[in-house]
C-alpha cells in the first residue's frame, strides 16, 4: 500500500484537521500500514453478498415533529458551553467570505 | 468494614437491613479513592453531590418508601455519558470544559434504580484505543500490576471495580472496550446485544456498533444493572422493545443440557499458549458442569478484524465532525472559519483520534468507497451469517476475550496495528450485533484471564446462566489485587 505525503495532507484537508510537518511521515507510514492489513479483505469473493444494511434491521422510526420548550437549567447550560457568544447568542466566524482562495 | 469486595447484591442487603447506611457505604468508598486512586487513576472527576445523593436514599428508605433495586449503591460512570452538570470530556482534550446539559438515557434510568453517581472514570481518548493510555488526563493503571494496563477504552471502570473503588460501572463497548479491560482487570462485563440499551447521551463513536453495558465482581450483578438500564427509549431509535426483559432472581445456575461451541478459528495462532491452557480449563468445569461442548466453525472469522478497522473508523470520522470546538469543548480561533475548524481538531484531537479520522475520510471518499467501506459492509454480512449458522447448534460459544493478559504501558502505545490485534476476539460481536460477556477465569503470570462468553441476539439470558454456572463452581471472580 502506497502513501505519499500529499495524500495525507489532502485527508487532512477533508477532514478538516492540521497536522504538523513533522508528524506528516509518521501518519503516512500508519496509515500505509493499517490499509495494508485491511486490504485482506480483497481475498474474499462477494460478488453476492447483500451489504449490510442496519445494525438494529432497518425499521424507520417516525414521530410527530413536534417542539418541546427546555428548561431554564438546560438552557443556561447549553449556552455556557459556547465557545463564544454575544448575550444568549452562539458567536461564529462567517461561513462564506468575498475572498476566494 | 472493607467495602472492596462487597459485590453489588451484597450491599443492597446490608443496606436494607439496615446493617449499613448509603451514606456511610459512600463514604467508604470515596475514602478508599482518595486514599488509593492517585496509584492508579481510575477516576478522572470524583462528584460532589454522591454523599447528598446517597443521605437522599438514606431518608427515603427511613420513611419507608419503595426504593429502586440500586438504591443506595455508588456507581462510576464512564467519561463519555452525559451527567448534567457534570464536565464529560470522553477523556479528550477537544472536549476540555464541556459541560453535560442533560442526563444520558442510563443516567436517568440508574438514578431512578436509585444509583448514587460516584464519579467520571478515565478512558481512552474518545473511546479510541485498547489500554486506556491515550486518555487526555493520563493513563489508568492495572490494580493487579501498576506497571501493566487495565486495558479499554473502559479501563478506569473496570480498574475502578477490580481496585474496590466501587462495586459497579458503566462502560460502552464498540469493538470490546467494556470486556477486554474487564478481563484484563479480573472482572465481569457486558456488551449487551446492540439495541437492549439506549445510547441517548453517550458521546458516539461508531453508532452501528457503540453499546453500554455494566461492569461488576459478579454475574449476578451484572443482571442487576442491566435490568436497571435496560429497555426502549423513545429518544434512541435504535432501542428496541423488549420482550424478554432481564429478571436476575431467574438465572439458573444450570447449564445441564446446554450446547456450547468452540470455535476453532479462535483459538489458533496469536494467542498466548498459556492464555488458552486457562480458557480451555474454564470449557473442562463447564463441561463437568453438565454442558456439551462442540466444535464449531466460524469461517469468515480471520476478516473480523479488518472489517472492523474500516466499519469503525469510517462512522467516527462521520460521528467526530460535530466537534468543531464552536458550540462546546476545546476552541482555537483562526483567521477563518476553516482555519478554525482545522486548529481546533488539530490541537483537540489526540495521534490515535486523528490517525482514525483521517483512515476514516479515505475509506469513504469517492475513489475508495467501494474496495474499503462497502466491501466491509459485505464482509459484515459473512460475518453475521457465521454465527446464524453457528447459533443454529450451539446455545452459546466460548472463547478468550483477549489473547494476552494486561501488557507492560507504553509496551504498544506506538504500534496501532499492535494494540488493534487486542480486539481481535471481540470485535466480532459488535459486528453481528450479539450480546458477549467476558468473566474472570484464572490467571497467568499472576495476572486475570478472562472467559469470553457469546449468544444469540437478545439472549443475555444464556450469558448470565453460562456465567453464574461458571462463578458459582469457581473462585476467581472473589480475588482481589493486593
Amino acid at each position: 500500500m502506497k502513501f505519499s505525503k500529499e495524500d495525507v495532507v489532502q485527508i487532512a484537508k477533508l477532514s478538516r484537521l492540521h497536522i504538523d510537518e513533522e508528524e506528516l511521515k509518521q501518519y503516512q507510514e500508519d496509515l500505509a500500514s493499517i490499509l495494508g492489513y485491511v486490504e485482506k479483505l480483497q481475498e474474499l469473493n462477494t460478488d453476492d453478498v447483500p451489504e449490510f444494511q442496519h445494525a438494529a434491521g432497518g425499521v424507520n422510526v417516525f414521530r410527530d415533529d413536534v417542539v418541546k420548550e427546555s428548561d431554564a437549567e438546560t438552557r443556561r447550560l447549553a449556552i455556557e458551553n459556547f465557545s463564544e457568544r454575544e448575550g444568549d447568542l452562539l458567536k461564529v466566524q462567517a461561513v462564506f467570505s468575498n475572498r476566494t482562495e | 468494614m472493607d467495602v472492596s469486595t462487597l459485590t453489588i447484591k451484597e450491599a443492597g442487603e446490608k443496606l436494607a437491613s439496615g446493617e449499613m447506611t448509603a451514606e456511610a457505604l459512600t463514604q467508604n468508598y470515596l475514602d478508599r479513592i482518595s486514599e488509593q486512586d492517585e496509584s492508579i487513576h481510575a477516576f478522572i472527576s470524583v462528584s460532589e453531590s454522591a454523599l447528598d445523593e446517597a443521605r437522599a436514599i438514606d431518608a427515603r428508605r427511613a420513611l419507608g418508601e419503595s426504593l429502586g433495586p440500586l438504591a443506595g449503591i455508588p456507581i462510576g460512570i464512564k467519561d463519555n455519558m452525559l451527567v448534567q452538570g457534570w464536565e464529560v470530556t470522553s477523556a479528550a482534550q477537544i472536549l476540555e470544559g464541556h459541560i453535560g446539559i442533560y442526563n444520558a438515557t442510563v443516567i436517568d434510568r440508574l438514578k431512578q434504580a436509585g444509583a448514587v453517581l460516584i464519579g467520571g472514570t478515565n478512558m481512552d481518548d474518545a473511546a479510541m484505543g485498547s489500554s486506556t493510555e491515550t486518555s487526555h488526563h493520563g493513563p489508568t493503571m492495572n490494580p493487579w500490576d501498576k506497571t501493566k494496563v487495565p486495558g479499554g477504552s473502559s479501563g478506569g471502570s473496570a480498574a475502578a471495580v477490580a481496585a474496590g473503588f466501587v462495586p459497579g460501572a458503566l462502560g460502552s463497548d464498540t469493538g470490546g472496550s467494556i470486556r477486554q479491560p474487564a478481563a484484563l482487570c479480573g472482572i465481569v462485563g457486558l456488551k449487551p446485544t446492540y439495541g437492549r440499551v439506549s445510547r441517548y447521551g453517550l458521546i458516539a463513536l461508531a453508532s452501528s456498533l457503540d453499546q453500554i453495558g455494566p461492569i461488576t465482581h459478579t454475574v449476578e450483578d451484572s443482571a442487576i444493572m442491566l435490568q436497571a438500564i435496560e429497555g426502549y427509549d423513545p429518544k434512541d431509535s435504535t432501542s428496541a422493545t423488549l420482550t424478554n426483559t432481564t429478571v436476575p432472581s431467574l438465572i439458573e445456575k444450570d447449564v445441564t443440557g446446554m450446547t456450547l461451541g468452540i470455535p476453532k478459528e479462535y483459538f489458533g495462532s496469536g494467542m498466548d499458549p498459556r492464555v488458552r491452557d486457562v480458557v480451555m480449563e474454564a470449557v473442562q468445569e463447564l463441561e463437568r458442569a453438565g454442558a456439551k461442548i462442540k466444535e464449531i466453525s466460524l469461517p469468515h472469522a480471520e476478516y473480523a478484524l479488518a472489517t472492523y478497522y474500516i466499519i469503525q473508523p469510517a462512522e467516527a470520522s462521520s460521528n467526530l465532525g460535530r466537534l468543531d470546538g464552536l458550540r462546546y469543548g476545546y476552541h482555537s480561533g483562526g483567521e477563518n472559519l476553516q482555519e478554525t475548524y482545522e486548529r481546533t481538531r488539530g490541537e483537540g484531537f489526540g495521534t490515535e483520534v486523528k490517525r482514525r479520522i483521517m483512515l476514516g475520510s479515505y475509506t469513504l471518499s469517492a475513489g475508495y468507497y467501494d474496495a474499503y467501506y462497502r466491501k466491509a459492509l459485505k464482509v459484515r454480512t459473512l460475518i453475521k451469517q457465521d454465527f446464524d449458522e453457528a447459533f443454529k447448534d450451539v446455545d452459546a460459544i466460548l472463547s478468550p476475550t483477549s489473547p494476552t493478559v494486561a501488557w507492560n504501558i507504553g509496551e504498544k502505545f506506538n504500534d496501532p496495528l499492535a494494540m488493534y490485534l487486542a480486539d481481535i476476539y471481540t470485535v466480532t460481536a459488535n459486528l453481528a450485533t450479539i450480546p458477549g460477556m467476558s468473566v474472570p477465569c484464572g490467571f497467568v503470570d499472576g495476572l486475570p484471564v478472562g472467559l469470553q462468553i457469546l449468544a444469540k441476539p437478545f439472549d443475555e439470558y444464556s450469558l448470565f446462566k453460562v456465567g453464574a454456572t461458571f462463578q458459582d463452581r469457581t473462585a476467581w471472580h472473589t480475588q482481589t489485587p493486593t
